[in-house]
């Protein structure tokens, strides 16, 4: 890993939140990023908003990737952005959404500050580029 | 807004208690980010109050499930934990998948356990080139006890020697005959050895081995008087002062003969612990945990002891008091104690 020392990977933090036990997809976005050379934590399943805001800022994640195929999405992404906001993580954290997210549900959660809701169909190479291309820049 | 701090604020931050400050700066640390020497500097000077320890072992032996066993106990202790996680990098992407934080499940939501995930980024010694700096991080920030998980070891991953001040070694059932014991590496810088999973066969045999291999060791130290990692210091009992004298790297806490078996079942000839029934938990009940805070007093230190002290008798007859010594400090995670593992102790000298 020779350019590895000049140019930080990418961090980003796979999450499942909430009764959810569905995380293939999590489990296949983690791998697709590692491919992509980025450094992926991976949550676990079953977790509160708060271990997620929690592991995110100990992780000092640039990207957090939350997958939510529950249906659940409009209780869970405000808690986890207003954690976020509450440790001043928010700012310079990219948040990605995945799963079963109706469309009608979209506008309201982009507005609350996530970056882009990747659903079925969505390929590894549009994620992969979008994190690429949207990911804060850090000293 | 972040990320533009100067390394003045956020060294300010750190000490003040700030969680993105901490993970900021080990961040830094991980890049080498220009200036990040700067910022080792100045938290050096704060750090020296945590005690490291390390784990690790192969792929899958219980290393993240002992970790955090280990945090659950120390909290409940009122220690604060910070925790460095280790994982491989890949050599094609320098991608990296970090699944140790997944087995923290004791201690969610507390945030006096800061776990920290860190890429090997290549590094092939089972920590990253960054980790004794980010040990310093925490340390600075004011943990108590830091623990460092490694990349899953083999035989030869033991760069966790030079930057822990007591090294545990997990090694489970069946990890091969006792050849693989005679073997230079990973087995030489243990502290203390666990053996995980101790429901399986194979366990007594595994044990014994073991117990075979730190037999050897203390034999060899007592007329070779050298180390791994030795050095006088001020936690040396009475026995043992002045006998390792060798300060080979900065580590506060010696033991080059301080290893010691623990293990869980209730199998062995003397029936310790033959009252717990197996089966009660999770596969990982044995927690070695140093207790108290003072350095003197950890396993480690007090193992060294007593083992140093039968190296010196030159007999195998007492030899099992090292054991017992690590055994009276194995805290069972489901919240028992061995059952009368001191009395034990005393009546088996």
């Amino acid at each position: 890993m020779s350019t590895g020392q000049s140019q930080r990977p990418i961090r980003c933090l796979v999450a499942k939140v909430g009764l959810d036990g569905h995380d293939r997809g999590a489990h296949v976005i983690a791998r697709a990023f590692r491919d992509a050379g980025f450094e992926v934590i991976y949550s676990g399943l079953h977790k509160s908003p708060d271990e997620i805001v929690q592991a995110a800022v100990q992780e000092d994640v640039d990207v957090l990737g939350i997958s939510i195929l529950s249906g659940a999405h409009n209780t869970l992404v405000p808690k986890i952005v207003g954690g976020l906001e509450e440790y001043d993580a928010f700012e310079d954290t990219l948040i990605i959404l995945g799963g079963i997210i109706p469309e009608e549900d979209r506008p309201a959660l982009e507005d609350q500050g996530v970056g882009a809701i990747f659903g079925p169909g969505a390929s590894m190479d549009e994620a992969v580029t979008f994190v690429r291309e949207n990911a804060p820049e850090r000293a | 807004m972040a990320g533009s701090e100067t390394n003045d604020e956020l060294v300010a931050d750190l000490l003040d208690g700030n969680h993105r400050a901490l993970a900021r700066v080990i961040t830094k640390i991980e890049n080498r980010t220009p200036g990040y020497r700067e910022l080792v500097s100045a938290l050096h000077e704060h750090t020296g109050n945590a005690e490291v320890i390390g784990i690790t072992g192969s792929p899958g032996s219980g290393k993240s499930t002992l970790v955090d066993r280990m945090a659950e106990h120390y909290r409940s202790e009122g220690f604060t934990v910070g925790i460095i996680g280790i994982d491989p990098s890949s050599p094609f992407t320098g991608g990296a998948v970090l699944g140790d934080r997944i087995r923290m499940s004791s201690t969610t939501g507390d945030m006096d356990v800061f776990f920290r995930s860190m890429s090997a980024r290549g590094s092939l010694g089972g920590l990253s080139t960054a980790t004794a700096d980010a040990v310093k991080a925490l340390d600075a920030f004011g943990k108590d006890r830091v623990v460092i998980e490694t990349v899953g070891a083999g035989q030869n991953e033991i760069d966790i020697v030079k930057t822990a001040d007591t090294v545990c070694v997990l090694v489970p059932p069946g990890s091969g005959d006792d050849v693989q014991m005679l073997k230079a590496g990973i087995l030489e810088i243990g502290d203390l050895f666990v053996v995980n999973k101790a429901d399986l066969e194979g366990s007594d045999r595994t044990v014994m081995e073991l117990r075979e291999m730190i037999d050897g060791r203390a034999d060899r130290l007592s007329s070779l008087d050298a180390g791994h990692h030795a050095r006088d210091g001020p936690s040396a009992s009475d026995d043992t002062a002045g006998r390792d004298t060798t300060g080979t790297h900065d580590g506060e806490t010696s033991g080059e003969t301080s290893a010691a078996v623990v293990r869980e079942d209730g199998t062995d000839e003397h029936g310790t612990l033959s009252e717990s029934e197996p089966g009660s938990g999770s596969e990982n009940r044995v927690t070695a945990s140093p207790t108290s805070s003072p350095r003197s007093t950890t396993t480690a230190a007090s193992c060294r002891s007593r083992v140093g002290s039968n190296a010196r008798s030159g007999t195998g007859t007492q030899r099992r008091s090292g054991r017992y010594c690590a055994r009276t400090r194995v805290r069972w995670s489901n919240g028992r104690s061995p059952p009368e593992a001191d009395s034990t102790r005393s009546s088996t000298e």
